[in-house]
């Protein structure tokens, strides 16, 4: 354990402290502020808290992590685990495979794939839907990152669920279709319960990584002018491009703080329905499903 | 507690495993000092079969072993090491800038002149003959570039780095499609109204943009270089002028009016603009016959549209019949920058030297050898382009009337860019105006905004009164 | 609206081929959706003239022939290799060491702290801690070496490999390490013969997905390594465009190809020889 914590203490708590420090510089890379940068306490933090790009940033961050990461790496992660889980054969195989592959591929050659599928001149979808000349990357960029966002990190709430699903007793599940339970029955009152642990592990890593990931960047680059450009291209626009390494370091500290506050709401949530629901339920297998058998 | 001081030696104990592996790492490979035998370093955002791979082939297979056997043949044992890169161009300049910052990087680095004003202020790189010495102020090279070309290199009147090239903007134009419209093969327009008359006459065409005029955040500092600032500098105004800025100024609704006309009338494709790949889309449709007119640098010319086997990413096999170039008008003859009656922007890259280097006269010899007759000559063997020397131009020239009516007409009449820190966050405001009248902003409200962004951007202080 | 889940309801049989029915149009969504983007890569590499559009190609191998001729393309899967096994090395010993300590061990705050590396882990991994990155491993003496790489890149996602691991460790009873040592064995034979085999899936997932983080990283070793030829491939493959930044698609899609061959068999290996599982989450 030592260690670990000393390679953490040294190339991450060492940096991310530092990084905390020059937020509260003006500090650049070049030029007169590179040489001499001046400390401007909180000054970064209300330039960055009255500039409407920063709100819009957010904004878009917000809907980028609720639809592409909770709603949508989540649920379909879960569904294509749920589908797959009493299949074998290749049609399994192929399902895991193409998603997988998906997740493992090189974020580099990833966001080409999608830049190729969507190009406004010559791209497969539009060759496909026989829309010749749609920019789907400049007419729908907040899509095009949520979906392309969707396509790579499915797999890892795919792989979470699978084994979760599997560690769900069978003798429950066994039990509740017996005393009549329909699919949505059997999923709310077994399979659910079972596996809220692993639905918070998902749900928390999920949020911080869609939260922090830089790979929309790599296909649309935040545009056009902004129009998908979340908190973590927000960052990089401002500090490598524009220069201010200061300011992108501030916003960094901005944004693990709405990692925090977030974190902390799934902890309270998680801890307030493991103490009720969990006696609920006992209660509810114990007299409703359990019973029969 | 025992927890705790076991953490503590731990930590210890793996820093000094670090320091020790460091201290191995550093000990080799560097192998001077002893014997007299030296190493050199290049650095420069080009790599063998990659990014600007003519200049890496160039250095790696001529440079180098010219220069050893040379420094050989002298009694000196220099070995000379050539790190490529292939990057875009603000992550090299991230990396360069940290290495400078903490005091290491290559001997030489090749560096864009905008950046110069930058580093400079950041006493990353100093004034040439401060670095290499009084060879410097006696090298034969400079009398063979013009004030203006080094200018590109130089910052408040002192020169940092020997610049590679030069370059100047002009207004292309497919003669098939002007034939067509009825317009004349030998164009030349003298005020932007005559260029929109003809964008307008092209409009009838069936699937030809009439004009391309680079615009909006997408294609970065294309949009600036190739759009607004030669536009801008046909007002008379410049976006930096007697150590302030301007912001909203007559000149720049003026420029941006011209957007508004161009796009608002449909003579330009305001979806190209914002397409990541949109400047090269622009220059494979220019191949292809679809745009009438564009503003590009002579660049577009030797390199994009290039007939020659693997050169060009849009060659075009009949480039010398079909493509027509003019000077840009200003708005109205003599209404330019300094009265001028057309206008250009200049950039250019160029070559510095590292202060902390170890050996620095001995790499103001490689660099002026670098950039010697003999080395152009060389350099443009396989393509031709304007060198930054006279006497070599003067000879590879000949053979390109393009390039030699840039280096002739269109290299005296080119403004620079600031070289200040603040320059690429101003060039994203210019940039960010243009697209919001392309997106149907009026001229007036874009230019406002923009004053206010510049604001935000060099302080208040910095900024022209009542411009 | 109201009569036909009834009616659907009444007949289990039509109920159920209706669900098998939408179940497999819904499996083809899922193979088409992941299946279309990938048919470039599969195609383009093979293509004499590759666009961006899928098209079957003409046949034919000469752009792996320009990958070969590349002074530093073969170089750069190496280097990739070397940097990649390292950091899953430096984060499967000390994340399996730190996370069965963290598992065992009880001091306050331990959840609190793992959370907060957690957080922290995302700053350093974003583009503003880059210059403190930069100027510590230059620091150390370490610029223009894979080491830096691999002890940035591990110093970032440890946490989230502890986070994952941790999982594994509170689920193994301590009843056999009891036993275990009843039996006199040392702590790192009740490491070796008790812990990894037990948490083997969650470390082989860890292995996979940090190798996923590592292969595909451009931003570190482009800044910490200098020599061009110790650059591994995600760097090498930023190179493949032209002076206006235009793709040169034969190279770039024979190299995307190949580098993303070698993490997809480590990816299916790994799987096929430990499986992978999850315990049950965060325990709150």
């Amino acid at each position: 354990m030592a260690p670990a914590l000393a390679l953490i203490g040294l190339f991450l708590v060492f940096p991310a402290l530092w990084t905390i420090y020059l937020g509260m510089t003006d500090y650049r890379l070049t030029g007169l502020q590179a040489v001499d940068p001046s400390f401007v306490g909180l000054d970064n933090y209300g330039r960055i808290l009255g500039d409407p790009a920063f709100w819009r940033s957010l904004r878009l961050t917000l809907v980028f992590v609720l639809v592409s990461g909770i709603i949508g790496q989540s649920l379909l992660g879960f569904a294509i685990a749920w589908a797959l889980r009493r299949l074998t054969g290749w049609l399994k195989s192929l399902i895991e495979t193409l998603v997988l592959a998906a997740w493992v591929i090189p974020a580099s050659v990833s966001s080409f794939l999608w830049i190729a599928l969507l190009d406004r001149r010559g791209g497969t979808l539009n060759e496909i839907l026989g829309t010749e000349g749609t920019a789907w990357l400049i007419e729908h960029p907040m899509a095009a990152i949520i979906i392309f966002n969707v396509w790579v990190g499915t797999a890892f709430s795919m792989l979470l669920f699978s084994s979760a699903l599997a560690a769900v007793p069978p003798s429950q599940l066994e039990s509740a279709r017996m005393a009549g339970a329909g699919g949505w029955q059997q999923l709310r009152d077994v399979v659910i319960p079972n596996i809220r642990g692993h639905i918070l592990t998902n749900t928390l890593l999920i949020t911080l990584w869609t939260f922090n990931t830089f790979t929309p960047y790599l296909v649309t680059a935040g545009g056009p002018n902004g129009a998908s450009e979340i908190l973590a291209v927000y960052i990089y626009n401002t500090a490598i491009p524009g220069g201010q390494l200061g300011v992108g370091a501030a916003i960094s500290l901005i944004m693990l703080l709405i990692n925090l506050v977030i974190a902390l709401g799934y902890l309270r949530v998680g801890r307030a329905r493991q103490a009720k629901p969990a006696d609920a339920t006992a209660a509810e297998t114990a007299g409703g499903v359990v019973k029969p058998s | 507690m025992v927890t705790r001081r076991r953490i503590l030696t731990a930590t210890l104990a793996s820093v000094t495993t670090l320091s020790l592996v460091a201290a191995c790492g550093s000990g080799e490979g560097e192998g001077e000092g002893d014997g007299g035998a030296v190493t050199l370093t290049i650095t420069a955002n080009a790599i063998s079969g990659g990014k600007n791979a003519a200049e890496a082939d160039w250095i790696r297979d001529w440079v180098i072993p010219e220069f050893e056997a040379a420094q050989a043949e002298a009694g000196n044992d220099v070995t000379v090491e050539f790190l490529e890169e292939g990057v875009d161009d603000e992550d090299y300049k991230t990396k360069i800038a940290l290495d400078l910052q903490s005091g290491e990087g290559a001997d030489i680095i090749g560096i864009d002149g905008i950046w110069v004003g930058e580093f400079a202020e950041a006493g990353y790189i100093a004034p040439l003959s401060e670095v290499g010495g009084d060879a410097v102020e006696s090298w034969e090279g400079w009398d063979q570039m013009s004030e203006a070309v080094q200018s590109a290199m130089s910052f408040e009147d002192q020169r940092y780095g020997v610049p590679q090239g030069a370059d100047g903007r002009v207004l292309y134009y497919n003669k098939e499609l002007f034939a067509q419209a009825g317009l004349p093969e030998d164009w030349q327009p003298t005020s932007w109204d005559e260029v929109l008359e003809a964008a307008r006459s092209l409009s009838s065409l069936d699937g030809v943009v009439p004009i391309q005029l680079n615009a909006g955040t997408a294609m970065g500092e294309a949009t600036t270089m190739q759009g607004l600032l030669p536009v801008l500098a046909g007002t008379g105004q410049e976006v930096y002028s007697e150590g302030m800025w301007n912001g909203d100024t007559q000149g720049l609704r003026d420029a941006l009016g011209l957007y508004a006309t161009i796009y608002g009338e449909e003579l330009g494709d305001p979806i190209l603009q914002q397409e990541a790949a949109g400047r090269d889309n622009s220059f494979a449709q220019f191949a292809a016959g679809e745009i009438g007119i564009l503003l590009e640098g002579d660049y577009f010319w030797r390199s994009v549209i290039n007939p020659d086997e693997s050169i060009g990413t849009a060659p075009m096999a009949n480039r010398d019949e079909v493509v027509g170039y003019t000077l840009i008008p200003a708005q109205s003859p003599g209404s330019g920058v300094e009265g001028r009656d057309f206008v250009s922007m200049g950039g250019g890259t160029g070559r510095v030297l590292n202060p902390n280097s170890e050996h620095p006269e001995l790499a103001w010899e490689l660099l002026a050898f670098m950039n010697s007759a003999e080395a152009y000559t060389e350099r443009v063997a396989g393509t031709v382009s304007i060198t930054p020397r006279d006497d070599v131009n003067a000879e590879v020239l000949a053979s390109d009337p393009m390039l030699t009516f840039v280096s002739e007409n269109v290299l005296p009449i080119n403004s620079y860019r600031p070289g200040l820190a603040e320059y690429p966050q101003v060039s994203v405001a210019l940039q960010e105006a243009t697209a919001a009248v392309v997106d149907g902003t009026s001229p007036e409200d874009a230019a406002a905004a923009y004053e206010e962004a510049l604001i935000g951007i060099v302080g208040e202080e910095n900024v022209a009164a009542g411009s | 609206m109201s009569e036909m889940p009834a009616r659907l309801a009444a007949t289990p049989r039509v109920r159920h081929f209706v669900s098998r029915v939408l179940m497999v149009i819904g499996l083809a969504l899922v193979v088409v959706f992941f299946g279309l983007p990938l048919l470039w890569l599969v195609t383009a590499p093979f293509d004499s003239v590759p666009t961006l559009a899928v098209s079957w190609p003409e046949w034919t191998l000469s752009s792996f022939a320009a990958i070969g001729e590349n002074r530093y393309a073969v170089g750069s899967f190496v280097n990739s290799a070397i940097i990649g096994v390292g950091t899953c090395a430096v984060v499967l010993v000390l994340g399996a060491f730190a996370s069965y300590a963290l598992s065992r061990v009880r001091i306050p705050g331990r959840d609190g702290l793992l959370y907060a590396l957690l957080l922290l882990s995302s700053i350093v991994t974003g583009t503003a801690a880059m210059v403190p990155t930069f100027q510590l491993v230059n620091l150390l003496g370490l610029i223009d070496t894979h080491l830096a790489v691999v002890l940035v890149i591990s110093g970032g996602t440890l946490p989230t490999v502890i986070f994952i691991l941790k999982d594994f460790m509170d689920s193994i009873p301590k009843s056999y390490e009891e036993s275990a040592r009843l039996y006199g064995a040392r702590p790192w034979q009740i490491l070796r013969d008790v812990v990894v085999p037990i948490s083997r899936p969650g470390l082989a997932f860890v292995a996979v997905w940090t190798l996923v983080q590592v292969w595909g990283n451009f931003l570190v070793p482009y800044l910490l390594i200098r020599r061009t030829e110790q650059q591994p491939a995600a760097v090498l493959m930023y190179t493949f465009y032209t002076e206006s930044g235009q793709a040169d698609l034969r190279l770039l899609s024979a190299f995307a190809l190949i580098f993303s061959i070698p993490i997809i068999v480590m990816y299916f290996l790994v799987n096929r020889r430990y499986g992978f599982r999850f315990h049950g989450g965060i325990k709150s």
